[in-house]
């Protein structure tokens, strides 16, 4: 029954791509002028838009948790390649879902002690800082170089989620200097065995370091960033798979939320697709969990990872284009 | 073998507790504020013909013809469906801002500086991003 459900959600996703990318085509035969160029208000009545964005992020949701990625990664190369909103407000919505989700996810997380405010805090405030950077930067930039810079980046993650090997508990000989004067170390409970496990950091600069760059990325490209935390914690800092996830999504809440201020000063934020990108996503993500039981996260990280090469592809092409 | 961190600390458990009631009530209030937007309820500043036909550009082009305030101008159009909207959106991006406050106290409470002045530091950060200073000039 499940996976009839799942199958039906793939195939809704897929017919959602096909018919907004139909119009947005259509959209975009209409010539250079504003009034031609918005064939979509001519073609379909605006209350079709909630409806159809909401349906869309709902299934995108589910499948966001199913491949263990963020919603916003998949959002923005998706809305932006196949339905014809421009790069600037698909960028501020998609940095409000990754803000929503994050937010939503964060209290449990925080209680559960799988998000380390130790962790979080000093990581927290250079990608928070330098997210305002990304943001300015990525609205001042021309909208050509931005899609090519955005095709580029999403084939990256595509490429970094096929090759990279998270390690379960990575083994941290010693703390450094750093770690130990930020306290970035814990211990929580595995509730599968019931082992307390103790964590501690290392090669705390570089990582630090490496949170000017994620947090300049996400807020140039509204991207959300949990696809470079994981990895940047769990590989380099050497948290736990667990701690690292659950700061990271946490992290999100914070990064995210000067981002998106900048893009709410900026206007680039329209309720009539916001809201329902964000509600549906969020749904989406309550029925993800729920699937996550019985379906086969293996094939659909693999589906994601052809979807994000594939958006990736057509958002750097557009950028040239072609 | 114990820890000082083998319990979820008080600051962090706070710290949940307000991000949980200040996110569930951002989504209900966008929910409702939306609900009123769609249905009419009450009347747009930015009509929804207006609205799609400029999504499909640059921001700039939806600031000029809607006549949509930048910065905090949002504010001064609450009694409008599509910005009543705001009221969710803005409750969501504060409330970051508004957990962090608390974390100072806590922090400074256990004589932990460094943290305090971390927390602070986020404060000013996320207050000049929500400020506007920068964020509210055009594209």
């Amino acid at each position: 029954m499940r996976t009839t459900i799942l199958v039906a959600a793939a195939c809704l996703l897929v017919a959602g791509l096909v018919w907004a990318g139909a119009d947005a085509g259509v959209a975009a035969e209409g010539g250079a002028a504003v009034n031609a160029m918005t064939g979509a208000s001519s073609d379909t009545p605006w209350w079709m838009w909630p409806i159809i964005l909401l349906g869309f992020c709902f299934i995108l949701g589910i499948i966001a948790v199913l491949a263990g990625v963020g919603g916003a990664v998949l959002f923005v190369p998706l809305v932006s390649g196949f339905f014809p909103f421009h790069l600037d407000f698909v960028r501020g919505t998609g940095l409000l879902v990754a803000l929503a989700g994050a937010l939503a996810a964060g209290p449990g997380l925080l209680r559960r002690n799988l998000a380390s405010l130790r962790l979080a805090l000093p990581v927290a405030l250079i990608a928070s800082a330098c997210s305002i950077v990304g943001a300015f930067v990525g609205l001042a930039l021309p909208t050509d170089i931005l899609q090519l810079c955005l095709g580029i980046t999403i084939m990256f993650i595509a490429i970094l989620l096929l090759t990279s090997k998270n390690v379960v508990r990575p083994h941290v000989e010693k703390q450094d200097a750093i770690s130990l004067a930020l306290g970035m170390s814990g211990l929580y409970t595995e509730p599968s065995t019931g082992e307390e496990i103790s964590w501690k950091t290392h090669r705390t600069l570089p990582g630090l370091l490496l949170f000017i760059l994620i947090g300049m990325m996400a807020g140039m490209f509204g991207l959300g960033a949990g696809w470079a935390n994981v990895p940047v914690l769990n590989m380099l800092m050497g948290a736990p798979l667990k701690i690292a996830v659950g700061t990271s999504k946490f992290l999100l809440s914070i990064t995210d939320t000067s981002a998106a201020w900048v893009y709410l000063n900026k206007g680039c934020v329209i309720p009539l697709m916001a809201i329902p990108s964000i509600i549906g996503l969020m749904l989406g993500s309550f029925v993800g969990v729920r699937l996550l039981a019985v379906a086969k996260p293996k094939f659909i990280r693999y589906m994601v990872i052809g979807v994000l090469l594939f958006s990736g592809g057509r958002a750097f092409l557009k950028g040239l284009g072609i | 073998m114990t820890s000082k961190y083998d319990k979820t600390p008080k600051e962090q458990i706070l710290y949940a507790n307000m991000l949980f009631y200040g996110c569930w009530s951002g989504l209900a209030i966008m929910t409702v504020t939306y609900v009123i937007y769609a249905f009419g309820i009450l009347d747009p500043h930015v009509s929804m013909d207006v609205v799609t036909r400029t999504w499909t550009q640059p921001v700039q082009e939806y600031l000029t013809v809607g006549q949509v305030p930048v910065g905090w101008g949002w504010a001064t159009l609450l009694h409008k469906g599509d910005f009543l909207n705001f009221l969710g959106i803005a409750l969501l991006a504060g409330m970051t801002l508004v957990c962090y406050i608390p974390l100072i106290v806590a922090y400074l409470r256990k004589k932990d500086t460094l943290f305090a002045m971390i927390a602070i530091a986020e404060i000013l950060v996320l207050a000049f991003a929500a400020s506007g200073i920068v964020g509210g000039g055009a594209h």
